[in-house]
């Protein structure tokens, strides 16, 4: 079998070479599909579901690009992959955009050549404590024995956090996720930390998960967004309006029931999202009803994070950060006119 | 009148205390205080662990529904194995296409019963349909053509993916490492250099770092969009890695080889193949068969590895399914279902290879 394969992937690879990768948006259309990469699993952004089916936060981001070029949000085909070999895959155009979870930073963007589009997350370090210890907020927590997971980010974040607010800490690290929960569970520390989303998932394996709370602050910035390759920019507007068309119409009250309705409403701004009047989907090489597609077919911005993450989950997170900007949030997409 | 007891005394048993369970249970584990305070303990720490285990895999475990809120009792959730159990064993092969996997399973499970058994004398026919026709066949019977759909490499994941793994790097590693092997011994310079070389080179990197050069750096070299599949990289890979292993472990086969078998097919006319073929090759692989398993082995087991570039093998799978907001929190069902999964293979692999060597021992057992 492998004789065979290799015979056909080196005949493949013989024709098609020399065959330049064309605009991404080009290529997709061609093959009917969008090569999408997520995380190998991670509850609530990515996994597969029981009948085998990719679900999730992120994975609703590549459905709704879908939705606004094919307007059919089940025309994506996912990779996983591993947060090492990631970048590669979309470098060398295994995949189409990569919507895994991954923080934005400067060094990404500018020296590996991406283009983050925008960010579907707020994330940031954040501490869990019981209940039972009456703490309200990370600056009572001077002297407290702080649980996480070595050689990680986190350390660092915490260490400067507690030494910028002049409070004591000791810290118990461990290896895994798995093992600093048992020792949280176990009482081998009153603190819990990590990035934020990570907490929630924690907290819904814990048996007692209404005895443990998430305190407000967050200690480190870590906006995850999806993200193309630099120089196709034709592409990378598809991805940044899938995102901000989700945002926008969350913020003008559009959801996949009103959808319909919506199409004939007064507000001028709601037409031209939805391509009742105006030429937006046209500017963008799509259908005039792309943006109607993507709500129609996978929701708003809203819709989609309380499907997925919000308190009708195991993982009850909590908007935060991610509200619109209305709402107390940082969620702010730029106009669609 | 003296007594004279004429007929024989009729032979008794041996006491109860010599001879069935008491008897052994006083020889082997009461035998003296140091023994029989050894065996209370031993049988102490022993019911501390199993109960613990016992009540928590069988007596509390939850078998019956569908989602996680169905696992009510203490023990271990195994709906979460048994709702995506398809999953598990397949990936994300689609259902109504499953049946092609099961044939080549069975054809696969025919040809392995035909080539290794006792029963079956003429291996000819039977080793021409699984080393020829079968790897044709399951090519496309997996992956498609001749009328079949074609089902991507990327869906293919779980146990399945695991198998395809093992199995087509043991397929090519026995006889790439054999004749390794033999390129390492020749006597021709240029070819013992190539072999030694790739034979050390390979050998000197662990096999995760070729399998990150295969999946992350060769996509680099080539240009945009031109890509071998996935799981073709860690094929070739694994082979070649498993290849350089097994060279080795041929070659001690080899080394133990008086020279005058050689000297004695040489003076029957035989040439290097010939003789190499029909009088040196089969008594080294039969010397070597408790490492050629144990590399097989090792190598079943490193199947896991693809972990790290991306592809759901069954370790990776049962770990994604971890995820799944709707089965948080049960990775510990998951791991030892893989675990156990993983000793069945491996021990069927090790039952047959002591099977082989008894099979085989012909005179000069150590």
């Amino acid at each position: 079998m492998k004789k065979a394969s290799l015979l056909a992937v080196a005949t493949a690879a013989t024709f098609m070479a020399g065959a330049a990768s064309a605009a991404t948006l080009d290529d997709v259309k061609a093959k009917g599909f969008i090569q999408c990469g997520v995380t190998t699993g991670l509850a609530g952004f990515a996994s597969p579901n029981d009948q085998g089916v990719w679900e999730g936060f992120d994975v609703d981001f590549c459905r709704a690009m879908s939705a606004a070029v094919f307007g059919n949000p089940d025309k994506v085909k996912y990779t996983p992959t591993t947060a090492k070999e990631r970048f590669t895959a979309l470098q060398s155009g295994e995949i189409d955009v990569l919507a895994r979870n991954t923080t934005w930073t400067m060094s990404r963007d500018v020296n590996l050549g991406f283009e983050f589009i925008g960010v579907n997350y707020y994330d940031g370090q954040g501490f869990m404590v019981k209940k039972s210890l009456g703490v309200s907020s990370a600056k009572e927590l001077s002297g407290a024995r702080v649980c996480l997971q070595s050689g990680t980010t986190t350390e660092l974040n915490l260490a400067d956090y507690f030494a910028a607010n002049d409070m004591k800490y000791d810290s118990v690290l461990f290896d895994t996720a798995d093992e600093v929960r048992e020792a949280y569970i176990k009482d081998t520390c009153d603190v819990y930390t990590t990035d934020q989303s990570g907490l929630y998932a924690q907290r819904s394996v814990i048996s007692d998960p209404e005895n443990h709370v998430v305190l407000p602050e967050v200690i480190s910035k870590e906006p995850l967004g999806p993200l193309v390759r630099h120089g196709d920019n034709a592409w990378g507007d598809i991805a940044r309006w899938t995102l901000n068309a989700m945002i926008n119409a969350e913020e003008m009250g559009i959801t996949s029931g009103n959808v319909d309705s919506m199409m004939s409403s007064k507000n001028p701004a709601v037409g031209r999202l939805l391509g009742a009047s105006g030429d937006l989907g046209a500017q963008l090489n799509l259908d005039a009803k792309w943006a109607y597609n993507i709500v129609k077919s996978v929701g708003n911005y809203g819709e989609v994070f309380e499907k997925h993450l919000g308190a009708a989950t195991p993982l009850k997170i909590t908007r935060g950060l991610n509200a619109l900007w209305s709402t107390g949030g940082i969620l702010y997409a730029a106009p669609a006119r | 009148m003296a007594i004279v007891k004429t007929e024989r005394h009729p032979e008794l048993a041996p006491p109860v205390s010599q001879t069935g369970v008491i008897g052994w249970v006083r020889e082997n584990l009461f035998s003296s205080w140091l023994n029989s305070v050894l065996t209370v303990v031993s049988i102490y720490v022993i019911w501390q662990a199993a109960s613990g285990i016992v009540s928590w895999a069988f007596i509390n475990a939850n078998f019956i529904g569908e989602t996680k809120a169905d696992c009510t009792g203490s023990g271990a959730c195994w709906v979460f194995i048994k709702a995506r159990f398809g999953q598990n064993m397949y990936g994300f092969y689609p259902e109504p296409e499953r049946w092609r996997v099961n044939l080549g399973y069975i054809l696969g499970a025919v040809g392995l019963f035909l080539v290794l058994s006792d029963y079956v004398k003429s291996k000819k026919w039977p080793g021409i349909f699984l080393f020829v026709i079968y790897p044709v066949l399951c090519y496309f019977l997996f992956y498609g053509g001749f009328g079949l759909e074609v089902i991507e490499t990327s869906q293919w994941g779980g146990l399945f993916l695991t198998l395809v793994l093992a199995s087509v790097s043991i397929f090519v590693a026995l006889p790439l490492g054999v004749l390794l092997a033999l390129g390492r011994r020749s006597e021709m310079p240029v070819i013992r250099m190539l072999c030694v070389g790739f034979i050390e080179l390979v050998r000197a990197v662990p096999l995760i770092s070729v399998l990150f050069m295969a999946s992350v750096m060769l996509p680099l070299f080539l240009p945009e969009g031109q890509n071998f599949d996935k799981l073709v990289r860690a094929l070739v890979g694994m082979s070649l890695f498993s290849a350089a292993y097994m060279a080795e472990v041929v070659r001690g086969g080899l080394q133990a080889i008086p020279k005058g078998q050689m000297e004695a097919a040489n003076s029957l006319g035989l040439g290097y193949w010939k003789s190499m073929g029909l009088i040196i090759l089969p008594q080294a692989l039969k010397i070597s068969i408790p490492s050629i398993v144990n590399t097989f082995i090792g190598l079943f087991k490193d199947t896991t590895l693809v972990l790290i570039i991306g592809l759901l093998d069954l370790l990776s799978i049962v770990k994604g399914g971890t995820t799944d907001k709707n089965w948080l929190g049960l990775a510990t069902e998951g791991y030892v279902f893989v675990a156990a999964v993983f000793w069945v293979f491996c021990f069927s692999m090790s039952r047959y290879s002591i099977w082989l060597e008894n099979k085989l021992h012909t005179g000069h057992k150590r």
